[in-house]
């Protein structure tokens, strides 16, 4: 784990792994779409409208998983300093926020013709907001300082708090009346979807995995590059 | 202790602190932060009188009864049931046995006001061939209120 903490070593890996992760971005999210959108049975109570769930699921998915990586990220940052923990934070934020917003828009697009409301204020919902708003409060926090090492620990030990919110989200449909319905997928006795139904959902889920790792590699290999032209510019400069 | 050590129990004992306080609010609350209530609890605890809450349960078999825009039915938890009156447009989902949301008032007289009627749909996903053999073989399991 520590080997690959050296920025190097990681853009020979990340090289490597690149080309496979667009090969399977392209190959899982043409799959997964062909079969979420043609190929798939329409639900029986939901008809047509239950196709949404092929976005909305994974993305929610992404949110939260997305958040996990950052909030461990963080912790090996603060605890052992390494450098590309902060890179790897800084990188993969903006793209949770934008899977939490696509799983809230989706949502709410799915929720009118289904519940009869956009939107409702049940613990599910609210705590998938407080999310994104924890998103939004991490980079913001990444660039409210002039000095980017005291902004990334302001950060990190936000992305740490926040993390109590993951379990919160994922059982709210337990603990509490949700207008929300419970898991259906990750649940005890196994999955309550319909194998025809939970292919082409697995399937988007693995190409919005895939999808993950193709843009926090371009975005980690921008960053280390930004600072290297800093660094020279500063030595330049001196 | 080396730096290394101590940043990481520190971390550790946030963390743990942190999750234990957030465990304790969120348990202390837990009656506050159900969306809806059980009409066998609105039985039970009666609310208080003019206050704004939600119901949840299912729509009664056989108690819809419509005019106009406007339509009553019984929403039940299988133990309690209360008359509910609606006007407006419902979800598409509303069905007789079907999970619904109603959210209003309690009148003096003991019927419910509805304002908003949502409809809630349960962890189950299959093509509709499949729930009507389940249906025929006597598998079917319809969904009861989670109370």
């Amino acid at each position: 784990m520590h080997r690959f903490a050296n920025p190097n070593r990681f853009l020979r890996l990340a090289r490597a792994v690149f080309p496979w992760a667009v090969g399977a971005t392209v190959a899982f999210l043409g799959a997964g779409l062909y079969y979420a959108l043609f190929a798939s049975p329409p639900d029986y109570q939901q008809g047509e409208t239950v196709r949404i769930m092929y976005v909305h699921v994974p993305s929610a998915w992404m949110a939260m998983f997305v958040y996990a990586a950052i909030a461990a990220a963080s912790a090996s940052a603060l605890i052992w300093k390494h450098p590309l923990a902060d890179i790897f934070a800084r990188a993969a934020s903006p793209i949770g926020a934008a899977f939490t917003f696509l799983a809230l828009v989706t949502g709410s697009l799915w929720g009118k013709p289904m519940w009869g409301a956009w939107w409702v204020w049940d613990a599910r919902l609210t705590s998938v907001l407080i999310l994104f708003f924890l998103y939004l409060g991490h980079m913001a926090l990444l660039n409210a300082f002039d000095d980017p090492a005291r902004g990334q620990r302001a950060a990190a030990i936000l992305a740490l708090v926040g993390v109590v919110n993951l379990p919160i989200i994922k059982f709210s449909v337990d603990w509490w009346n949700t207008l929300h319905q419970p898991a259906s997928v990750v649940r005890m006795g196994g999955p309550s979807i319909h194998p025809d139904m939970l292919t082409p959902l697995l399937l988007m889920a693995a190409g919005f995995t895939a999808y993950f790792v193709m843009t926090v590699i371009l975005r980690i290999e921008a960053e280390i590059l930004a600072r290297r032209v800093r660094a020279h510019r500063l030595m330049q400069g001196s | 202790m080396k730096p290394k050590r101590r940043r990481l129990l520190f971390v550790l004992i946030g963390l743990a602190l942190l999750g234990g306080a957030v465990a304790l609010a969120l348990s202390a609350l837990r009656d506050t932060m159900v969306f809806f209530y059980a009409p066998t609890e609105l039985a039970e605890k009666p609310p208080r009188a003019g206050a704004s809450l939600r119901v949840g349960g299912l729509v009664e078999e056989g108690s819809v009864v419509r005019d106009g825009t406007q339509v009553t039915f019984r929403i039940t938890d299988l133990t309690s049931s209360v008359p509910v009156t609606y006007t407006g447009v419902l979800p598409d989902l509303f069905r007789e046995g079907q999970g619904i949301v109603v959210e209003g008032k309690l009148q003096p007289d003991g019927t419910f006001a509805a304002t908003r009627v949502l409809a809630k749909h349960d962890e189950k996903y299959m093509p509709p061939e499949v729930a009507e053999a389940l249906k025929k073989s006597g598998q079917w399991r319809p969904d009861v209120a989670k109370t």
